[in-house]
């Protein structure tokens, strides 16, 4: 009896509250049916916002990727005085307003900033323009390759890598053929984080990019211009976009589960 | 003195290469993106002398959403106690039928990209959206007052509190339960005395990440907030708001205060849960 009480409970919970904002998403952005709502993506605006975005994600989960790779590997292998005041360091961003994360870059690059007026006066633009988006995007996306890689290495010890070592491999050697294939599934799982998160961050990149339509403004931003902007449609079908890219990279962390269940199907 | 004579450098206990490329990286990675930002906020608030930085943190308009931002933080991630432990019970012991899904579900409001979430809560609940017309039949506006912010909290604190509880009522033993229902305890009791002590560290886990999380979120509130000053201006809001002023310090004060909060209930609860971890040991 209490089993089905609960049952009734949690899907009825959440039907309410889970499901019904992405159906929210779909239904306002075929409000006008298909054709409406493809249209207001050739918009030239949408098209920029779009590929800012595409680019900038780009950049950060590359080079947080190289990161997180090196850092995880110092963090696990070695033991030196400072190691868990690093691995703090390392988590910080996670614990930080996405605003606050925004704001740290205007105070060393905007026209306030401790950098700012030097570079102006060399003509190099950060704040309010897509090297800020790129730097703020990079701080909020810094530690999940790190947090996942991580515990895996943990597990995988160190006797594979001396092994190889004896046997006459360098540091990247023994790094691309010993120790990346042992943490494959949980690399793969890090950087699909930093790409869901890295694409649909707002308040940090809405604080550094100065929201220049077709200039500065990614899909996140795009979407509360429009939104605000009384623009329904247009707001929800790029937002549908965004939450499906996001989505899509979320859910594809187990597609190796689907492969390796998939194969012993067939054996 | 050259790099390798300090005592970082050296060997680092393992017979592993790579140890200087890969730490002097990080600590340059982690050095610039890391330490040098988050010194701005220690340091910027105080260019202006203390008695501009007093100032700054009196400000009652900072002060009233600083209280905002707190307190529903707070009503958010204690309603979604009841709510997480409720999900978190159906996954783990319930053998919900599709279960599967629902796993997928909860984490929904991890993987919603923010801005998302906040068009989508403010049309939802609005006074002409699916729910907020429902909930104006029983005379209830949560849209443009702090029930919205709350109601926005909620559901992007949900995952925490139902990820923090799961795996400890997964791993718990249910021989015990059994044991105290053969010996003739109520469900109630059962719950209150058997289950409530070891899922209580969980749920203060998850209670303080939604909280932790609560405080900073922008993206998902501020279209459902309405955002008047002193009444339903979140924190993070009132440093955009500062930042257009060219407010700096002003806004810089508001970033620390929020830094520290943020950074210390996370601090207590790994103390909390260190502590806890102690008594559990087996003997």
């Amino acid at each position: 009896m209490t089993r089905y009480v609960v049952w009734v409970a949690s899907w009825l919970f959440i039907l309410v509250v889970l499901v019904t904002p992405p159906a929210l998403v779909l239904t306002e952005a075929l409000k006008d049916g298909l054709v409406a709502s493809l249209a207001t993506l050739s918009d030239p605006d949408a098209q920029s916002a779009i590929w800012l975005t595409l680019r900038v994600s780009a950049v950060a989960v590359t080079l947080n990727t190289v990161f997180g790779i090196l850092a995880a590997w110092v963090l696990v292998k070695f033991r030196f005085p400072g190691r868990q005041f690093l691995q703090i360091l390392v988590e910080l961003p996670l614990s930080i307003s996405p605003v606050v994360s925004g704001l740290v870059w205007l105070l060393l690059f905007g026209a306030q900033g401790w950098f700012g007026p030097m570079l102006e006066r060399w003509n190099i633009h950060i704040a309010f323009a897509v090297p800020g988006i790129i730097l703020a995007t990079l701080f909020v996306t810094l530690p999940y390759v790190v947090r996942t890689v991580m515990p895996v290495m943990e597990v995988q010890g160190r006797d594979a890598e001396e092994a190889a070592v004896l046997a006459g491999a360098g540091f990247w050697q023994v790094l691309w053929h010993v120790t990346l294939p042992g943490v494959r599934g949980a690399l793969l799982s890090g950087v699909l984080l930093t790409t869901a998160r890295a694409l649909g961050e707002f308040g940090a990149v809405s604080v550094v990019s100065g929201h220049i339509p077709g200039e500065t403004e990614t899909m996140p931003l795009h979407i509360e211009n429009l939104y605000n902007g009384y623009q329904s449609v247009a707001a929800f079908t790029m937002a549908a976009l965004l939450a499906l890219m996001a989505m899509s990279a979320v859910l594809l962390r187990s597609a190796p589960e689907w492969i390796a269940r998939l194969q012993e199907k067939k054996a | 003195m050259t790099l390798s004579r300090l005592a970082f450098f050296k060997a680092g206990g393992s017979a592993l290469p790579g140890y200087r490329l890969s730490l002097t990286l990080t600590l340059a990675w982690t050095g610039f993106f890391i330490i040098l930002p988050l010194s701005t906020l220690l340091v910027y608030p105080w260019q202006g002398g203390p008695a501009a930085m007093l100032g700054a943190l009196h400000d009652s308009r900072m002060l009233a959403a600083l209280w905002t931002s707190f307190s529903c933080a707070a009503i958010a991630a204690a309603c979604n106690i009841p709510c997480g432990l409720l999900l978190a019970w159906a996954l783990a012991r319930g053998n919900l039928p599709g279960h599967r899904l629902a796993d997928a579900l909860i984490d929904l409001p991890l993987a919603l990209p923010t801005a998302v979430s906040g068009i989508t809560l403010a049309t939802l609940y609005g006074p002409h959206g699916w729910l907020g017309s429902l909930l104006a039949v029983f005379g209830v506006s949560v849209s443009y007052n702090k029930a919205g912010i709350v109601l926005a909290l909620m559901f992007v604190g949900l995952p925490f509190v139902v990820r923090a509880v799961e795996p400890v009522l997964r791993n718990l033993p249910q021989d015990l339960e059994e044991a105290a229902h053969l010996l003739g305890a109520r469900p109630w009791q059962i719950f209150l005395r058997i289950i409530a002590a070891p899922i209580l560290p969980a749920l203060i886990t998850g209670f303080g990440l939604a909280f932790a999380r609560g405080i900073g979120e922008y993206g998902s509130v501020i279209f459902i907030a309405g955002n008047q000053p002193f009444k339903s201006e979140i924190a993070p809001l009132l440093i955009v708001v500062r930042l257009q002023e060219f407010d700096y310090p002003g806004a810089t004060a508001i970033a620390l205060v929020l830094l520290c909060v943020s950074l210390l209930s996370l601090a207590l609860i790994g103390g909390f849960r260190r502590r806890f971890a102690l008594w559990s040991e087996p003997a």
